[in-house]
């Protein structure tokens, strides 16, 4: 008698603990993404900057996530860097021409890749590299950048 | 004067050849309690008892510190964070400092006190009243028979009890956050599920936990079974077994911290 009453606790318990794995899984953590998540295809971008994205950033499409980065390297011989991006499949019908931008979300917010689709009747197949890209944006940059044409300005007193 | 220098020197030096002592002693126990553990696999309900008495038992002190630790860390969060407007990244900030840090560490932390404490006390207490000796007379192997059943009971029950820490440590910000402060349910939620990554932090949280837990369980089973056989000796094993651990614990999660989140 005691002893399955001692059985029936620790099974609550294990079924608990579990339970709040699951929790942790799906309403807090992503894995819902990853489970829902079809067949995908990559593309390939190059930047001259990357600025500060990192592997597993949004890629958007009109403020869509479409996809994710999925890693980042360095070309050695170009000087650039390589962006592979994992595409939803159910999106794969992005033109040739298409336009990837590294954006980011608010003024100081995390780095994202957006996607904008140019005219072209061709579409990027799985592999292709997108050509038309656009840095991203450094604040120290800017911020030099208005300080020399400030400095051309004569003061006026 | 020189006479103390060199009594120094030599309590030094005999306290550190006792530690590095002490320490090969508790390696050489753990093989042994590995190598032993098979009977933990024949007979299940060992294991299950212990799991009851560790795990089960220490439920309710750990779910109302999760709730009270989320509770206070949305409190705070959301002080600092209005100063910014980003009340809306309460949940990053809760959920984030839960799973990889708070979760895993303060549930330890309160297993190594509730658990680790009874289970020193008991080993100990078996072998001041010569009951592992009477098992030995038995042919019954003391280690396999209660050692091996304590150790791994930590180890599973700790992670259990570390989930449930952060899942309600996460609803109490929650309550606070949303209900109480008013901050947006559904930017709370969207932004949490935006940047927790499923292997990145719930899982590198859980390996904490399972680290910790072994940590703690092999703490505890060999103060109680290295433990001098009086009353005194008992006492003293136990105290050990909390302020070790806690050390172990907290040592450990910074080395597993600084080799989990380097990037990000």
């Amino acid at each position: 008698m005691e002893r399955s009453t001692l059985d029936v606790w620790v099974g609550i318990f294990v079924v608990g603990g579990l339970v709040a794995l699951l929790v942790l899984a799906l309403k807090v953590g992503n894995a819902g993404d990853m489970l829902r998540a079809g067949p995908t295809y990559t593309l390939t971008a190059t930047f001259e900057n990357i600025g500060g994205l990192k592997p597993r950033a949004p890629v958007k499409s009109s403020g869509v996530t479409v996809g994710r980065v999925a890693s980042i390297d360095y070309d050695p011989e170009a000087f650039v860097a390589v962006v592979t991006l994992r595409i939803d499949r159910r999106y794969a019908r992005f033109p040739r021409d298409t336009f990837a931008t590294i954006y980011t979300s608010g003024l100081l917010g995390e780095q994202y890749v957006g996607l904008a689709p140019g005219g072209d009747d061709r579409l990027l197949a799985d592999g292709d590299r997108i050509t038309k890209t656009q840095k991203a944006v450094v604040l120290e940059d800017l911020i030099g950048q208005f300080l020399t044409s400030r400095a051309g300005e004569t003061p006026q007193k | 004067m020189i006479d103390r220098g060199l009594l120094t020197v030599r309590g030094a030096g005999r306290s550190t050849i006792d530690g590095v002592l002490r320490l090969g002693y508790a390696t050489r126990f753990l093989w042994l309690t590995l190598t032993h553990s098979l009977t933990c696999l024949q007979r299940p309900r060992l294991v299950v008892r212990e799991i009851y008495f560790s795990g089960v038992l220490s439920l309710v002190i750990v779910l109302v510190s999760g709730l009270f630790v989320g509770m206070v860390l949305a409190l705070q969060g959301y002080q600092t964070l209005r100063t910014y407007g980003s009340e809306s990244a309460l949940g990053v900030l809760v959920a984030l400092s839960l799973l990889r840090e708070l979760g895993p560490v303060i549930s330890a932390l309160l297993f190594a006190s509730r658990a680790g404490s009874a289970v020193t006390a008991e080993i100990g207490l078996m072998k001041a009243t010569e009951q592992l000796r009477a098992m030995e007379m038995m042919a019954v192997d003391p280690v396999a028979r209660v050692i091996a059943p304590r150790f791994w009971a930590g180890v599973l029950s700790l992670p259990v009890l570390s989930a449930m820490f952060t899942a309600i440590g996460i609803y109490g910000g929650y309550l606070i956050g949303v209900v109480l402060l008013g901050v947006d349910e559904g930017s709370f939620w969207s932004q949490m599920q935006n940047s927790v990554d499923f292997r990145e932090d719930v899982v590198n949280g859980m390996i904490k936990s399972l680290v910790f837990g072994v940590a703690v369980a092999w703490i505890a089973v060999f103060e109680g079974y290295d433990a001098p056989p009086t009353a005194e000796g008992v006492s003293g094993a136990t105290t050990r077994t909390v302020v070790t651990s806690a050390l172990a614990i907290l040592f450990l999660d910074y080395i597993l911290t600084s080799l989990m989140f380097r990037g990000a």
